[in-house]
């Protein structure tokens, strides 16, 4: 399935009905080219609703982590035009905070001080960003270790660490990088419960991405399917999952799993 | 080490090696190798006399001002040669090369430029100890997480900020083991240097002991200076392993 930047356009009238909240970030026909002529994104054009949890997925190497660093502002796009709330991305900023698949802490100082690290670069003052930092650290069930540095946590604690420190800067976008796949399943799972706590509480609007598919419809509200590079929209997939209740109850859903293995079908063959 | 079940300790070799200098000084070889007991008691009897003392001030301040001069430039270079490709490109033949050059061919140069005095002997001691400094700090910043670069920049850090609590925190065991190697060159740059002057600080005292053929002061001489660079390298030694515990990890 290709579609060109024109006919993506139609896939962004599939939309919630008119009305419905407006979208925080929007992606217009974006492209990324890299020095050396590799295409990792060409003309992809996709909206995230505000307060929802929105997923890129697709098989690896597919651009998603370009995209969603494009987004971040990390990274330069070679055409087409982000907007974040309303303004032009030319770089990173405070409204978007990034959460990292390998939790990028900074080792040499303790989980205090790394959630606390954006309000500090923003010129906070150190009692207030403690108070924020320890009300997150709390948040995220870290209580008791603030003074702890980031090698006598498990990895499961360190993106927890990750996690407050992107929520303590109180962004209206948290950008989340496969912030799962470096813990063990187990804790994941425990994640991916929590998150969904997360969105429906925090009033925030969530980009994830993903490779697992059964991830992607457990905890999104809407899922962006990337083709392989370079990169387009090829579907776009809300599952209509009832959540709130039992977070185990989900995973036995048969809309949960019809929806999983629809998805399977479609990225089935871009393997091999 | 253990032998016919006693454990022996690490200074047991030391202590070995001293005996054999001790006899070694009681034959013939004592002209000019005196026994060590006696170069012991002469840097008892040296060490308080005000030649020794002015010597020990104009080196120790020619060594701190080089190794601060060294510092405050090798760190700051390195940090831009690690960042930098243009820079590198352009830096790092010459600081290779000076690494490796015979930096004592380079000290009359110096001399004839800055004279007979402390400048030349600071400048002397920089050259020996920049460019490992240099090197390391290149490497430490090189290997720095792509991730916590990124990280800091995703949440506003400016350039300052970025340089100043994410490069330099994270390559300081390399920068801290760059700083210990340069130092240690540094000794060997201070007394070369004074011995190619030949007229300020230990260059001084050398002079006359040599000519005057004083073994015992010439070597208690050189055991003080062993025993500054041999604490020296153990105490930065030290605080190198303070910040290992996150070497591994980054």
């Amino acid at each position: 399935m290709s579609l060109s930047p024109a006919t993506a356009a139609p896939l962004r009238a599939i939309e919630p009905a008119p009305g419905a909240t407006r979208p925080i970030v929007e992606v217009r026909s974006v492209s990324k080219t890299y020095p050396g002529g590799v295409e990792a994104l060409s003309g992809i054009s996709l909206d995230f609703p505000e307060g929802k949890l929105t997923t890129l997925l697709g098989p690896s190497g597919c651009g998603k982590t370009t995209l969603l660093k494009i987004i971040a502002g990390l990274i330069p796009h070679s055409g087409g035009q982000v907007l974040v709330d309303g303004r032009e991305v030319t770089g990173p900023g405070p409204e978007r905070a990034f959460v990292f698949q390998d939790f990028a802490l900074m080792p040499w100082a303790s989980v205090m001080r790394n959630v606390a690290f954006g309000l500090e670069l923003r010129g906070v003052a150190r009692s207030q960003r403690e108070a924020v930092a320890e009300r997150h650290i709390a948040r995220v069930g870290l209580k008791g270790f603030e003074q702890k540095f980031p090698h006598e946590l498990s990895g499961g604690m360190r993106q927890r660490v990750g996690l407050a420190r992107a929520l303590a800067v109180d962004a209206k976008v948290v950008l989340m990088d496969e912030p799962f796949s470096a813990v063990d399943e187990q804790t994941r799972r425990k994640f991916q419960e929590e998150l969904l706590e997360l969105v429906a509480n925090e009033g925030k609007s969530f980009i994830f991405v993903t490779h697992s598919i059964e991830e992607a419809v457990y905890v999104s509200d809407r899922i962006a399917l990337l083709s392989r590079r370079p990169s387009r929209v090829s579907a776009i997939i809300e599952p209509k999952i009832v959540r709130g209740g039992d977070p185990e109850k989900i995973r036995r859903d048969s809309a949960y799993l019809d929806v999983v293995e629809d998805i399977w079908q479609q990225l089935k063959h871009y393997l091999d | 080490m253990v032998i016919s079940g006693f454990r022996l300790p690490m200074a047991a070799a030391l202590l070995i090696w001293m005996v054999i200098w001790e006899i070694a000084g009681h034959t013939d070889a004592g002209f000019i190798l005196p026994p060590l007991s006696r170069i012991v008691w002469r840097v008892i009897e040296i060490v308080p006399t005000p030649s020794f003392l002015d010597a020990l001030l104009i080196t120790g301040r020619s060594f701190l001002l080089g190794n601060v001069i060294a510092i405050g430039v090798g760190v700051p270079l390195g940090m831009v040669m690690g960042r930098s490709i243009i820079a590198d490109r352009l830096l790092l033949p010459w600081v290779n090369l000076f690494l490796s050059a015979p930096l004592s061919a380079l000290v009359p140069v110096i001399m004839v430029l800055f004279g007979l005095g402390e400048t030349t002997i600071v400048l002397t001691v920089v050259l020996f100890s920049v460019w490992i400094i240099v090197l390391n700090t290149r490497a430490g910043v090189r290997g720095i997480s792509l991730s916590l670069v990124e990280m800091a920049r995703s949440f506003g850090a400016s350039r300052w900020q970025a340089f100043s609590r994410i490069y330099l925190w994270a390559a300081l065991p390399e920068i801290l083991a760059g700083i210990r190697l340069g130092m240690i060159r540094a000794v060997k740059g201070v007394v070369i240097g004074q011995l190619l002057v030949s007229v300020v600080g230990f260059g001084t005292l050398f002079e006359i002991y040599q000519s005057h053929f004083l073994m015992e002061h010439f070597w208690a001489l050189l055991l003080v200076l062993f025993a500054f660079a041999f604490t020296l390298n153990e105490g930065l030694a030290r605080l190198e392993r303070s910040v290992g515990y996150y070497a591994a990890s980054r």
